[in-house]
Order: C-alpha cells, then sequence, then structure tokens
C-alpha cells in the first residue's frame, strides 16, 4: 500500500469515526440493546475479507474458511435476532 | 466491472449509515435493520463478484452453514439470554478478523513469499490479529460468565495486571520481529496465541454487574478489528462499518461507565466488590431492623394506591418474572392505578436488557422512564415495587461517603411511601454492600422468588 493510499484510508476512518459518534450519541436507552446487536451485526463486515481470503492457497484458504463461517453466523444471527427483537417494541395500543 | 463493484461499495456505505442513523428512533429502528442488512447484502454480493468466484462450492457452503447456524440461534435464544448471546456473536466477530489477517499473513509469508509486503500491510495484518483475538476470547470469557459456565464473580490474584503487561510487551515484541522479517511466522504464531491469552485474562478481574461495560467496549474492539482488516485489505467499506460500530460501542460504554459512576479504568482493572466491599459494609449491616410483608398484604398495598413505580433489576431476568410484572400492571391499570417503570442504565447484565424484556412482555415502551425523568416522580409515588435490583436502588449511593459505590446516580425509591421489595433473600447485591433502604421505616421485604411470590400476588389482586 502506498503512503498516500494509506493517508487516504485515514481520511475515511476519521471522517467515518466522527459520523459513528455524532449518529449514535442520542440513542435513547430503551434501544441500546437493538443498537448493541445492531452494530454486532454490521462489525461482521468482515465477510467481506473472509469471502476474498477464500480464493486460492492452501491454509490460507482454509482460515478464510472459518472465518467465512464466523462472520456468517455474525452477519446472520446478528440481524435476525436484533429484528426479532425491535419486532417487540410496541406503543401501547 | 471494476468500477460498479466501486458503486455497489458506496451505496452499501450510505445505507450503513442510514441504517444506524434510524436505530436512533423507536419508530423507525426496525427499518433501520433492515436497511443495514440490505447494505451487507449489497457488500456481500459485490464481494463475490470482485472474488471472480474461484472456489464456488466452498464460498457457498460455508455461508450456508454460518448463515443457518446463525439463523436458528436467533430464532431459538430467550430475550433473557440476549447478553451472552450479543457477547458469542461479538466473538465471532473478532475471530473472523482474526483469521482473515492470519490467512493474509500466511498468503504473504509462506504461499507467495515473492508478493511485496509493505510495512502498512504488515502493521494493519498485526493489529487486526491482536484486536481480533482480544475480542474473541475476551467475548467468549464474557459468554460463560454471563450465561454461569464461569463464575461470574471478579477472579483476582496477585501480579494479574503486571503479568498482562509483560503478555502485551511480548507480544508487540513478536509483532517488532514480524515488521522486520515478514517471513517470521514462529512470531506471528506466538503473537497470537498472547493475544488469544491475554483476552481472557483482562476480562476474568471484571464481575458481574459491570459486565454492561465489558460488553459495550468488546463491541466496540470488534468494529475496530473490522476496521483494521480494511487496512490489511485496503477496502473502504470495511473501514466505515469498523468505524461507525467502534464509535457506537465507545459511546455505549461511556455511558455505562457514567451510570456507575465510575472510570473505565477502574472497571477494567477490575475487582470491584472482592476488595471494597466488606470493609465498608460492616458497620451498619447488625443494627438494621427490617420489615416483613405477606404476599395477601402486599396485593392490598397495591390494591389502595393511585400511583406505582416498578424498578425492574437483574434478579426479575433470573426468576424470569417479567409476564407476571406485566400482568400486574394490567391488572392494576384495569384498577385505574397508574403504573410505570423506572429503567435504571445499568440494570441487567447488558445497555437496555431491562428494556427488551418488558418489551417481549408486551408492556409498551412509553411506560418505561429512564432515571433522570421518574427520579422526581418517586416523592409523590404511593409505592415502588423492586423487582429483582439493589445497588440501584440504594440510598447509601447519597448519603454515605464511605460507601464503595458513594455517588453512583440512583433511583430514588426511598423517597416513595411504600417501598416493597421483591428479593430471594437477604444477600447483598452485587457490590458486596448492605442496602441500607432495607431498613427504612417505609420499606418492606417481600421474600420469595419474585415469579412465584408475584404470581400469588397477582392471584389476591384478581379477586379484590
Amino acid at each position: 500500500m502506498s503512503l498516500e493510499n494509506f493517508i487516504f484510508l485515514l481520511y475515511i476512518l476519521v471522517l467515518a469515526s466522527y459520523c459513528g459518534f455524532e449518529l449514535i450519541a442520542k440513542v435513547p436507552p430503551t434501544l441500546h440493546t437493538p443498537l448493541m446487536s445492531g452494530s454486532n451485526a454490521i462489525s461482521g463486515i468482515t465477510i467481506v475479507g473472509a469471502i476474498l481470503c477464500v480464493r486460492e492457497g492452501e491454509i490460507s484458504k482454509y482460515l478464510g474458511m472459518v472465518a467465512l463461517i464466523l462472520a456468517t453466523i455474525n452477519v446472520v444471527g446478528g440481524y435476525a435476532v436484533t429484528d426479532r427483537m425491535l419486532q417487540m417494541f410496541k406503543k401501547k395500543k | 466491472m471494476n468500477i460498479l463493484i466501486q458503486i455497489t461499495y458506496l451505496v452499501a456505505t450510505i445505507l450503513f449509515i442510514v441504517g444506524i442513523k434510524k436505530l436512533n428512533r423507536t419508530q423507525e429502528a426496525r427499518q433501520g435493520n433492515i436497511l443495514s442488512a440490505v447494505a451487507m447484502l449489497l457488500a456481500v454480493l459485490a464481494t463475490l463478484v470482485e472474488s471472480q468466484l474461484l472456489t464456488p462450492i466452498e464460498t457457498f457452503s460455508c455461508m450456508l452453514l454460518g448463515g443457518a447456524i446463525g439463523l436458528v440461534w436467533a430464532r431459538r435464544v430467550e430475550m433473557t439470554q440476549m447478553p451472552e448471546m450479543v457477547a458469542i456473536f461479538n466473538g465471532f466477530g473478532g475471530a473472523a478478523s482474526l483469521f482473515v489477517a492470519f490467512s493474509d499473513y500466511w498468503t504473504r509469508a509462506v504461499e507467495q513469499p515473492s508478493l511485496s509486503t509493505d510495512l502498512i500491510t504488515i502493521i494493519s495484518i498485526l493489529l487486526s490479529v491482536i484486536i481480533g483475538g482480544i475480542t474473541f476470547t475476551g467475548s467468549l470469557t464474557a459468554y460463560g460468565k454471563l450465561s454461569g459456565k464461569v463464575s461470574g464473580n471478579a477472579i483476582v490474584f496477585s501480579g494479574q495486571h503486571m503479568l498482562n503487561l509483560v503478555l502485551l510487551l511480548a507480544a508487540v515484541a513478536c509483532g517488532v520481529l514480524v515488521a522486520i522479517e515478514t517471513g517470521s511466522v514462529t512470531a506471528m504464531i506466538v503473537m497470537g496465541v498472547i493475544s488469544l491469552v491475554l483476552g481472557i485474562l483482562v476480562v476474568i478481574p471484571i464481575g458481574g454487574a459491570d459486565m454492561p461495560v465489558v460488553i459495550s467496549l468488546l463491541n466496540s474492539y470488534s468494529g475496530m478489528a473490522a476496521c483494521t482488516t480494511g487496512f490489511v485489505l485496503n477496502n473502504s467499506v470495511l473501514i466505515v462499518t469498523g468505524a461507525l460500530v467502534g464509535a457506537s460501542g465507545i459511546i455505549l460504554t461511556q455511558i455505562m461507565c457514567k451510570a456507575m459512576n465510575r472510570s473505565l479504568i477502574s472497571v477494567l482493572l477490575g475487582g470491584f466488590g472482592a476488595t471494597s466491599g466488606g470493609a465498608a459494609a460492616g458497620g451498619s449491616a447488625s443494627d438494621m431492623v427490617i420489615k416483613e410483608v405477606g404476599v395477601e398484604e402486599a396485593a392490598m398495598i397495591f390494591d389502595s394506591a393511585s400511583s406505582v413505580i416498578v424498578v425492574p433489576g437483574y434478579g426479575m431476568a433470573v426468576a424470569q418474572a417479567q409476564h407476571v410484572v406485566r400482568e400486574m400492571m394490567d391488572l392494576l391499570e384495569k384498577k385505574g392505578i397508574n403504573v410505570r417503570f423506572a429503567i435504571h442504565p445499568v440494570a441487567g447484565r447488558m445497555p437496555g436488557h431491562m428494556n427488551v424484556l418488558l418489551a417481549e412482555s408486551n408492556v409498551p415502551y412509553d411506560k418505561l422512564i429512564e432515571m433522570e425523568e421518574i427520579n422526581d416522580d418517586f416523592s409523590n409515588t404511593d409505592v415502588v415495587l423492586v423487582v429483582g435490583a439493589n445497588d440501584v436502588v440504594n440510598p447509601a449511593a447519597r448519603t454515605n461517603p464511605a460507601s464503595p459505590i458513594y455517588g453512583m446516580p440512583i433511583l430514588n425509591a426511598d423517597k416513595a411511601r411504600t417501598v416493597i421489595v421483591s428479593k430471594r433473600s437477604m444477600a447483598a447485591g452485587y457490590a458486596g454492600i448492605e442496602n441500607e433502604l432495607f431498613g427504612y421505616p417505609n420499606c418492606l421485604m417481600l421474600f420469595g422468588d419474585a415469579k412465584s411470590t408475584l404470581t400469588k400476588m397477582v392471584g389476591e389482586l384478581k379477586e379484590m
């Protein structure tokens, strides 16, 4: 990776972190658990990296496959359980 | 083709941001979660195209297997088990980052040593392995504690922090070796193992009620791990989403620490309650006179009240009493009694734990009131029912500077006309300190398992 490219990615990191703080700062306590399990599912984005690792090689491919299984559990399970939870939050009829 | 993939990544990133923004509002939260799931799907599809699907069988079988496990797990889990579920999924995310980084490293170091590996990439790989490893075993330890498979108490031994420091330095040393010579496979593996051991060691000294902080922090770590993986693979979607998750975890961590009046450092050093509790409790414990109340009498007190506030705690989750509490609320409301719930930010074992449990038992969310909002109302409330909460209603936090929880914001349950505490026994709360509230003249103890005593009380109320 070239230095310019690295600096560019750092810009993205800084802006995205700031964005994250602004977006989540005022989340109501009622939603803390769904926020946590939802953002947990998002952190399964490593699935993208895992797919790219399951391409070639021997050991590196097997490591990638383990990563892919774990990341998919994280993503699918995380979203499904968050949806199940959010479904329950109802206002008084 | 390449530009199409890039645009798909961009759209996915926007959807992630909008999705997480919508998680801020109860009415839109579900939609937000779905948006973010769509974003994930887009990112996965784009990556599948980018990878040219050289190994379709391996790729799809892994995804099908993982997806099936995740789906079944998510459908089956009880709402009371949410904290451990989040903990273990978090661990999987961390492990995935660890394995991706290791896989990338293996390609560079062993399989294709001709591939040029620059310093920035190798440092990113090293960070991914360390953060991913700590997140993995740290989350598994948290899972073990939360599900009762490992003792939930703080496990402390002398020299603990020293050991952690030495291990961290050793890991850094290994990292430096790998950075100098990419082919130092042994150093890399040793570093990976150390980070796994560190994950366990940093979580074991942290006790049960500090779990909300730990889960939030580990959540943040899993985001940071994804972020560093993004630097390894030069992929901005990973960096953006990882940063969003990292930020959300840090914010939740801050909120939890503030609600306990503790600094992050003191939580991480651990051992709360094991050391400071015993000495401070000694003094006032013996001269406390408590008053017991029977189910019948308690029902009568509720029946003659006009306003009731319920303070739920972890004990309610343990006793699975949330459904009977809701039944009681319905009955009292039918009698024209105003019932609300006061939710302390750290009640339960993860942020928002009580809200989810009560939502599951169909309590409308506008009945759940935050601490700051409801604290002034206790003084003109007839009856407060404390179910399985302890330290969050201990007035010592306001009055006794010697108490280990002094300064922690609490629910002013003691100010109500009558306080009924549903509790299994006189055992102290997590902090290991006597609760002054139980000796107050307006406090009545309703001993027994919360679920069975409250069920009996609901029966009595029905007959009134």
